[in-house]
C-alpha cells in the first residue's frame, strides 16, 4: 500500500481519557484495513483494532514534551488518543491514515483515468508515419503552458520545434490538435508569430512546412488567424503579428474575426442586463440582444469552426489555427471544428475528451478566465461558456446528433465555475502537476459519467444518419439559426421555459420500453422453459395415453393456449407512466432532475420540480392595477399578462 | 368560351401530361412529384416539410366531369355578377423548355402549362410519358406576386406564393414570358368566389356534403345546456337580417328575448350584439363577444343592450370588458359613430384596454417579416434589428397576453368577460379563440380545435376572403388584407412549444390551415361570413377541408405523438425570452428542415415503441413464440 508511509511505530502511548496515569505503552501498526495498537505488557499484549472505515476524523495536536498527540475519533464514538514520541512519525501516521480512511481513493484514481489523452491520439490513428509524440516539452522546458506530451510532424526535429517556439508568443509552437485519418488532414494550433513588421524565423517556416508535408494529399495549408485583422495588425507594432504569406511557402492565410476576451466579457454583461430587465417588451429584448452582440460573437466562432471543418473534411487541407496566445479563441475554434468533424466528440465520453484535449491540456487559463482565485478582473471572460453555447446551438440544429442533452452542458458549465472538481483548477498542466491536483481532487468526468443516465439525449441513436460523419450546419442564410439560450442564461427563472420537457418524457418512455423489452425477454424465457417441461410432460402423457387409449390430451394444450392472455395482462399491469403534466406524483417518477438535487445541491434551485401548469395555477392571480384590488395577493408572475 | 371549354382546351393540348398527372396524383403534397423517386433521387420530396399545399389530389380529368355543374352554378350566380371566361385570361397555355428553380432544390426543365386554376410543369427527360417526369402542380390562387425580368430573348418570372414559397421560371421567348406572366396575374386575381377552384375540385375519396356539419352549434349548446339553464339558442338571425356577419343561430342569455336582441343589435357595429363565446365548465363563468357599441359623439345609450349585458351578471357581480383597442382609440371611435361602454351606463362592467394591432399595420408587419426572412444578405446584427422592427413577435406577445388576461379573468377571478374591438371580427376573435385553447382542454384535441375554428373564426364571421386575399409578397394595392388568422396560428404554435404534450395536433396542422386559408382546393375558408357562404352555396358545391383532414390516413399525419390529455389550464409564459419566431412557417421554404424532421420522426418512433399498439405487438410476439412450440406438440402427437 503506497499510502502507508509508516507501517509500525514503537513506544506509542495510548492515553486513557479519564486518568492520564493509565496510559498504556505499546506499538502502533498500520495495515491496509486496520489501525492496530498492541500493548507492551507481555502477559496480556492487549490489542486494540480500529477499522479504517470506522474512523471519522484524525486530529494532530500540538507537540508536547512527551511527544506528539494524535486524536482518532471513530464513528462508533470511540475516541483514541495516542502520543507518538517523534513528531515526524506522528505526521506520517497522520497522513497515511487520512488517505487510508478515505474509502474511495481508488474510485478517485479511476475517475482520473476515465479520460486518457494518449488513448485519444491513438484513436485518431497517431502516432503514424506522419505524426509522432515529442518529448521536447517533457519538463515544460520549451513551453510551460503546453502539456508534456505534444504531437508534432515526424519531420519536425527538436531543433525545429525549439526554434519555432522562440518565434511564437509564450513559446506556444504549432502542435497537433486533431488528425483526420481518412485524408491525413490535420488541425494544428499555436500562438501568434513574433513577426513584427519583418521578422522571420527559418525554424518556424520549416515547422509549417513539416505540417504541410504530413498531409501528402495537399500542397498547401491554411493558416487561420481567428482575430479581427485590425487587432492582428496592431500586434505587429508590439513585435507580434501574423504570418507573411511571402515568407512561408504554400500557406493560405485567412483572418476570421472573433473579438478578444474583453469584448466578449462586455458583450455577456450587456446580454445579462437584458435578461434582468423587468417586464421588457419584445422590442426591448430584441434590441438589447442585438446591442449586446452576443449572438454575433457566437456566430463568428461557429463560422470559424465551420471553415476549418470544411477545409479538413472537404478540401483535405491541414489548418494551423492561432489567435494571440492561442489559448482562448484557438481553443474555441479547434474544439468546434473537431466537434463538427468527428462524431466521437458528440458522444458523452468524446465530449469530455475534447474538453480535456483542447482546453485543459493546452493550457486554457481556467483560474484566470473564470475568476477561481482573487485575480485581475480583466482576465475574466466567458470563453468556454461561448464554446458550450456553440454546442447547444448545434444541438438545436441537429437534435439527433449528440449523445448528451442540454443538462449535460449546463452542468459542465456549472462546474467550470464551482471548483468542486479538480479538472478546471489552475492555468496549465504544469500548475496542476505541481499542486498534485489529481491526488487531491476528484474528476468531474467520473461524476458525470456515474450519472450519465441523466444526461442522455433520448433522440440519439448511434446508427442514426446525424451521428455519422461530419456535421454540415447551414451556412447562408443562417443568422436566424442562432437563438438566445434561455435554458442557460435564464435557467433559474423556471417560468420562462417550456412547461413540459420533451427530453425527460422521452427518457421515461425509453426506459419504460426497455423495461417492457426486458420483461418480455424474461417472460419469453419462462415460456420456453414452461414449454420444455410441458413438452416433456406431453411426451410422457402421450405415451401413457397411447397405452391407455384414452383421449383427453386437450387439457394441457388448452392451458398453453390460455397463457398469452395472462402474460399480456401482466404486461398491461406493468406500471405505465404518463408524461408529467402537473401531476406531482407522476412527475416525481419521471423527472430525473430529482437525482440532480442529490448530486449537485447547488443546482437545486434549477432542478425544482416544474410541473408547469399546476404550479402556476396555484398562484394567486390578480394583478397590477388592472384587476379589482379585492385580491390583495398581487403576484408578479401572472401580472405579466397585464403589462402588455 | 365558357369555363368548361377552357378546361377542355387546356386539356387537349397536354393529354400526354395528364397521364403523368394522374399517376402522380398521390403526391399532392410535394412541390415536385417525381414519378419515380429512384430515377430522380435529386428531387427530394422530403427536404421540404411536406405539408399539403393547395395542390389537389385529383387529376384534372375529373374536374372536367364536373364542369357542367360549375357552369350551371356560374350562370346562376347573379349575386356575384360578373361572367368571365378563363380562356380569355390565358394568353399562352403551354411553353416548352421552361426552367423551374426553387431555393434548395435542383432546377428542372420541362413543359409549362397553364390551366384555369393550375400552373403545371412537367419534365420528360426521356420523352413523353417516360418515367422520371417531375411535375410542379401549383394552384394559381396561391400566387401572391408575379415578378418578371426580361433579358434578351428570354425572361424570368418569379412567383411569390401565398404560402411564402418562391419559384422561378426561366422562359425562352420574350412574348411567351410576358404572356405567361400576365396570364398568371390575371388568373390569380380573379376575385369572384364562385370562379375559384373549390367549386371545380372533386376528389374521388370524398363526398360533397361530408364535413360541413361536423360541428353543429346545437350540439355545442347542448353541452352548455346540460350544465346551466341560463343560456338559450336563438334563431333571431335566421335570415341574416339582424346581423349579416353572424351565423343563423347564436347562444344568448335565456332571459333575453329575440326582440331585445334585435334592438341591441342596432346599437352594435355591424349588428354584432353580445353573444356567448365560451362557457367555462370549471366554474361556470362565461366569455361573450360583440362589436363596439354605437355610442357616437352624443353618447347614445341603448336600454336593450344594457339589459342584455346586465342579465349576464348577478347582483353585485362584476364583469370585465376587454377592449382590444387603446382607451384613446376607443374614445376616438365615438367621432365615427362607434365608441365603448361608459361606466355610468354599464355600472357592473369594468373596462380593460389592451390594444392589439390589426389591419394595415399588422399586414405590413407580416410583409416586413417575410421580406427579412427572405433576405439572405443580412448579418446577425441586422437580422435581430429587422426582426425587432417588423414587430411581428410583439404582436404575438400582445395577442397571447390579452388572451391570457381574458382567461385569467374567467379562471382565476371567476368573472364574466366581454371581448370586443371595433368590428368584432378580427382581434376580438383572436382573443376569444386563443383564450379557449388556453382554458379548455377539449379545444386542444384535433377535433375540438377544428370545431373551435369553425365556431370562433368561420361562423363568427372573420372575413377570410378579404383578409387573406393577398399574402406577404403582393405588390397589389392593399385593401383589407391582414394576417389575423396567421397570428392566431402563430400563438397556438407558441402554446404548442411551451406545452409540447398538451395539444393533440402538430405543427403540420397549423401549416396546413395557414396554406388553406390563403389558397385552397376546399371551400372551408371561402367568403367572409355565413351569409355569403349561403349565397354562394359553398356548402353544397365545394368540399370541406375538415372532411379531407378527417380521413383516417390524413388525420394521423396531423397528430402530435407526444399528446396526452391535460385537464388543466395551460398558462403560457409571455416573456420575450419565451416567444420565438415560428421557423417552421417563416423559414419553411428557406432552410432545410431535414434534421428537425428526422428528430420528429425519431420522437414518433420512440413513442410508438411504447404506446398501446406496440404493447399489443409485444403480446403478438409473445403469442407467436407461443404458437410455434405449440405446433411442435402437435407434431409430437
Amino acid at each position: 500500500m503506497e499510502h502507508i508511509r509508516m507501517p509500525k511505530v514503537e513506544n506509542v502511548r495510548l492515553l486513557d481519557r479519564l486518568s492520564s496515569r493509565k496510559a498504556a505503552l505499546g506499538t502502533l501498526y498500520l495495515t491496509a484495513t486496520h489501525v492496530i495498537f498492541v500493548e507492551n505488557v507481555s502477559e496480556t499484549r492487549k490489542e486494540t483494532w480500529v477499522l479504517h472505515s470506522q474512523i471519522s476524523s484524525i486530529e494532530k495536536q500540538a507537540t508536547t514534551a512527551t511527544g506528539c498527540p494524535l486524536l482518532i475519533r471513530c464513528k462508533n464514538f470511540q475516541v483514541i488518543q495516542l502520543v507518538i514520541p517523534q513528531e515526524r512519525d506522528c505526521h506520517d501516521v497522520y497522513i497515511s491514515l487520512i488517505r487510508l480512511t478515505r474509502p474511495d481513493k481508488e474510485e478517485r484514481e479511476q475517475g482520473w483515468k476515465l479520460v486518457d489523452l494518449n488513448e485519444e491520439y491513438n484513436r485518431m490513428g497517431i502516432p503514424n508515419n506522419y505524426w509522432q509524440i515529442s518529448d521536447v516539452n517533457r519538463d515544460y522546458g520549451v513551453c510551460d503552458s503546453y502539456p508534456t506530451e505534444v504531437y508534432v510532424p515526424k519531420s519536425a526535429t527538436a531543433h525545429i520545434i525549439v526554434g519555432s517556439s522562440k518565434f511564437r508568443s509564450r513559446r506556444r509552437f504549432p502542435a497537433l490538435s486533431y488528425y483526420c485519418k481518412d485524408n491525413n488532414a490535420s488541425i494544428c494550433r499555436s500562438s501568434q508569430p513574433l513577426s513584427g513588421f519583418s521578422a522571420r524565423c527559418l525554424e518556424d517556416e520549416q515547422m509549417l512546412q513539416a505540417i504541410r508535408k504530413a498531409n501528402p494529399g495537399s500542397d498547401f495549408i491554411y493558416v487561420v488567424d481567428t482575430r479581427p485583422k485590425l487587432n492582428a495588425m496592431a500586434n505587429r507594432a508590439a513585435g507580434k503579428g501574423y504570418e507573411n504569406e511571402d515568407n512561408y511557402s504554400n500557406i493560405k492565410f485567412q483572418f476570421i474575426g472573433i473579438e478578444n476576451i474583453h469584448v466578449m466579457r462586455n458583450s455577456l454583461q450587456k446580454m445579462l442586463e437584458v435578461c434582468e430587465l423587468k417586464s421588457p417588451s419584445m422590442s426591448d429584448f430584441l434590441w438589447g440582444l442585438e446591442n449586446s452582440g452576443w449572438l454575433k460573437h457566437i456566430k463568428a466562432i461557429m463560422d470559424a469552426g465551420i471553415f476549418i471543418a470544411k477545409a479538413v473534411a472537404e478540401e483535405g487541407v491541414s489548418v494551423l489555427v492561432h489567435c494571440s496566445d492561442g489559448w482562448d479563441r484557438t481553443a474555441q475554434v479547434c474544439s468546434v471544428a473537431s466537434l463538427l468533424l468527428d462524431p466521437y466528440y458528440r458522444t458523452m465520453k468524446g465530449f469530455m475528451v475534447l474538453i480535456e484535449k483542447d482546453w485543459v491540456s493546452f493550457g486554457h487559463k481556467f483560474n484566470h478566465r473564470y475568476g477561481n482565485l482573487d485575480g485581475d478582473p480583466k482576465e475574466i471572460s466567458p470563453v468556454i461558456d461561448q464554446f458550450i453555447e456553440c454546442v447547444w446551438q448545434l444541438m438545436e440544429q441537429f437534435p439527433c446528433a449528440f449523445e448528451f442533452n442540454e443538462r449535460f452542458l449546463i452542468h459542465i458549465q456549472h462546474h467550470i465555475y464551482s471548483c468542486q472538481f479538480g479538472n478546471f483548477l489552475c492555468n496549465s498542466q504544469k500548475e496542476r502537476r505541481e499542486l498534485k491536483i489529481q491526488e487531491r481532487t476528484y474528476s468531474l468526468w467520473a461524476h458525470l459519467w456515474k450519472n450519465r443516465a441523466d444526461y442522455l439525449n433520448p433522440l440519439y441513436r448511434s446508427d442514426h444518419s446525424q451521428t455519422q460523419g461530419t456535421l454540415h450546419p447551414q451556412m447562408a442564410p443562417c443568422n436566424f439559426l442562432y437563438k438566445f439560450w434561455s435554458g442557460m442564461y435564464n435557467r433559474f427563472e423556471k417560468g420562462l421555459h417550456p412547461r413540459q420537457s420533451i427530453t425527460d418524457y422521452l427518457m421515461a418512455v425509453k426506459e419504460e420500453t426497455q423495461q417492457l423489452e426486458e420483461e418480455l425477454e424474461v417472460l419469453g424465457e419462462r415460456l420456453a422453459n414452461l414449454q420444455k417441461s410441458q413438452l416433456n410432460g406431453n411426451k410422457v402423457k402421450s405415451k401413457q395415453q397411447d397405452r391407455n387409449k384414452q383421449p383427453g390430451l386437450s387439457t394441457s394444450s388448452n392451458s398453453l393456449a390460455n397463457t398469452p392472455q395472462e402474460y399480456s395482462n401482466d404486461l398491461k399491469s406493468f406500471p405505465s407512466r404518463s408524461p408529467s403534466q402537473g401531476d406531482e406524483d407522476d412527475s416525481a417518477l419521471i423527472l430525473t432532475q430529482d437525482n440532480l438535487k442529490s448530486s449537485d445541491p447547488d443546482l437545486s434551485a434549477n432542478s425544482d420540480q416544474e410541473s408547469g401548469v399546476e404550479d402556476l395555477s396555484c398562484r394567486s392571480p390578480s394583478g397590477g392595477g388592472c384587476l379589482p384590488s379585492e385580491d390583495s395577493g398581487k403576484d408578479s408572475d401572472e401580472a405579466v399578462y397585464l403589462a402588455v | 368560351m365558357k369555363v368548361g371549354d377552357a378546361e377542355d382546351n387546356s386539356n387537349g393540348q397536354e393529354l400526354s401530361l395528364s397521364r403523368g398527372v394522374q399517376r402522380s396524383g398521390g403526391h399532392y403534397c410535394a412541390l415536385f412529384a417525381p414519378r419515380d423517386p429512384c430515377l430522380h433521387p435529386e428531387v427530394p420530396t422530403c427536404t421540404r416539410r411536406s405539408v399539403p399545399a393547395t395542390q389537389p389530389e385529383q387529376p384534372r380529368g375529373s374536374c372536367r366531369q364536373q364542369v357542367p355543374v360549375a357552369g350551371k352554378l356560374h350562370r346562376g350566380s347573379a349575386a356575384t355578377g360578373t361572367t368571365m371566361e378563363f380562356s380569355e385570361l390565358i394568353k399562352t397555355a403551354t411553353v416548352e423548355s421552361v426552367l423551374l428553380s426553387c431555393a434548395g432544390l435542383p432546377a428542372v426543365k420541362g413543359t409549362l402549362c397553364i390551366t384555369s386554376h393550375h400552373l403545371l410543369l412537367s419534365s420528360c427527360p426521356g420523352g413523353d410519358a417516360q418515367p422520371g417526369t417531375v411535375e410542379l402542380w401549383l394552384l394559381i390562387r396561391n400566387v401572391d406576386a408575379v415578378e418578371k425580368r426580361l433579358a434578351g430573348s428570354s425572361g424570368t418570372i418569379t412567383l411569390r406564393c401565398k404560402d411564402l414559397k418562391v419559384l422561378q421560371l426561366e422562359i425562352p421567348g420574350m412574348e411567351e414570358c410576358l404572356n405567361i406572366a400576365s396570364s398568371i396575374e390575371a388568373l390569380s386575381s380573379v376575385d369572384s368566389v364562385m370562379m375559384m377552384y373549390p367549386f371545380f375540385y372533386r376528389p374521388q375519396s370524398l363526398r360533397l356534403e361530408e364535413g360541413w356539419h361536423l360541428f353543429p352549434l346545437e350540439r355545442h349548446f347542448q353541452q352548455i345546456a346540460s350544465q346551466t339553464s341560463q343560456w338559450r339558442l336563438s334563431h333571431v338571425n335566421q335570415d341574416f337580417t339582424t346581423c349579416p356577419t353572424y351565423p343563423p343561430s347564436v347562444i344568448v342569455p335565456a332571459a333575453v328575448d329575440d326582440d331585445t336582441l334585435r334592438k341591441a343589435a342596432r346599437f352594435r357595429h355591424g349588428g354584432r350584439f353580445p353573444i356567448l363565446s365560451y362557457y367555462h365548465p370549471k366554474n361556470g363563468t362565461v366569455m361573450l363577444r360583440s362589436s363596439q357599441p354605437l355610442t357616437g359623439p352624443n353618447r347614445k345609450r341603448c336600454r336593450e343592450d344594457e339589459m342584455l349585458l346586465g342579465t349576464v351578471l348577478d347582483k353585485g357581480e362584476r364583469g370585465f370588458i376587454i377592449d382590444t383597442r387603446s382607451a384613446q382609440a376607443a374614445k376616438q371611435a365615438r367621432m365615427t359613430g362607434g365608441g365603448t361602454e361608459p361606466k355610468s351606463s354599464y355600472p357592473q362592467w369594468r373596462r380593460l384596454h389592451r390594444p392589439l394591432e390589426r389591419g394595415r399595420p399588422l399586414q405590413e408587419s407580416f410583409m416586413k417579416l417575410v421580406e427579412a426572412c427572405n433576405d439572405t444578405s443580412a448579418t446577425m446584427d441586422r437580422w435581430l434589428s429587422r426582426l425587432e422592427s417588423c414587430r411581428w413577435l410583439s404582436h404575438v406577445k400582445a395577442a397571447l397576453s390579452t388572451a391570457c388576461l381574458a382567461a385569467q379573468c374567467m379562471d382565476r377571478e371567476e368573472a364574466t368577460v366581454l371581448v370586443h374591438g371595433a368590428e368584432g371580427t378580427d382581434t376580438t376573435l383572436l382573443v376569444t379563440a386563443l383564450a379557449q385553447v388556453i382554458l379548455d382542454p377539449s379545444c386542444r384535441t384535433l377535433r375540438g380545435f377544428l370545431g373551435l375554428l369553425e365556431r370562433e373564426w368561420i361562423e363568427a364571421g372573420h372575413p377570410f376572403h378579404l383578409r387573406c386575399a393577398r399574402s406577404a409578397s403582393s405588390h397589389a394595392r392593399p385593401k383589407q388584407e391582414a394576417p389575423l388568422f396567421l397570428l392566431f396560428l402563430d400563438c397556438v404554435w407558441q402554446l404548442s412549444r411551451q406545452f409540447p404534450f398538451s395539444l393533440e395536433f402538430s405543427e403540420r396542422l397549423l401549416l396546413t390551415l395557414f396554406d388553406n386559408a390563403y389558397a385552397s382546393a376546399y371551400g372551408t375558408f371561402l367568403c367572409n361570413n355565413e351569409k355569403e357562404r349561403c349565397l354562394c352555396k359553398v356548402k353544397e358545391n365545394t368540399h370541406s377541408l375538415w372532411a379531407w383532414l378527417n380521413q383516417p390516413e390524413e388525420r394521423t399525419k396531423y397528430l402530435n405523438p407526444l399528446y396526452s390529455h391535460n385537464p388543466l389550464v395551460i398558462w403560457p409564459s409571455v416573456e420575450p425570452q419565451s416567444i420565438q419566431l415560428w421557423q417552421g412557417l417563416f423559414f419553411r421554404w428557406i432552410r432545410s428542415s431535414q434534421h428537425l424532421d428526422e428528430a420528429w420522426a425519431e420522437i414518433q418512433r420512440l413513442v410508438e415503441s411504447k404506446d398501446p399498439h406496440a404493447k399489443e405487438g409485444v403480446g403478438k410476439r409473445l403469442s407467436r413464440s407461443l404458437s410455434d412450440p405449440a405446433a411442435q406438440t402437435e407434431n409430437e402427437r
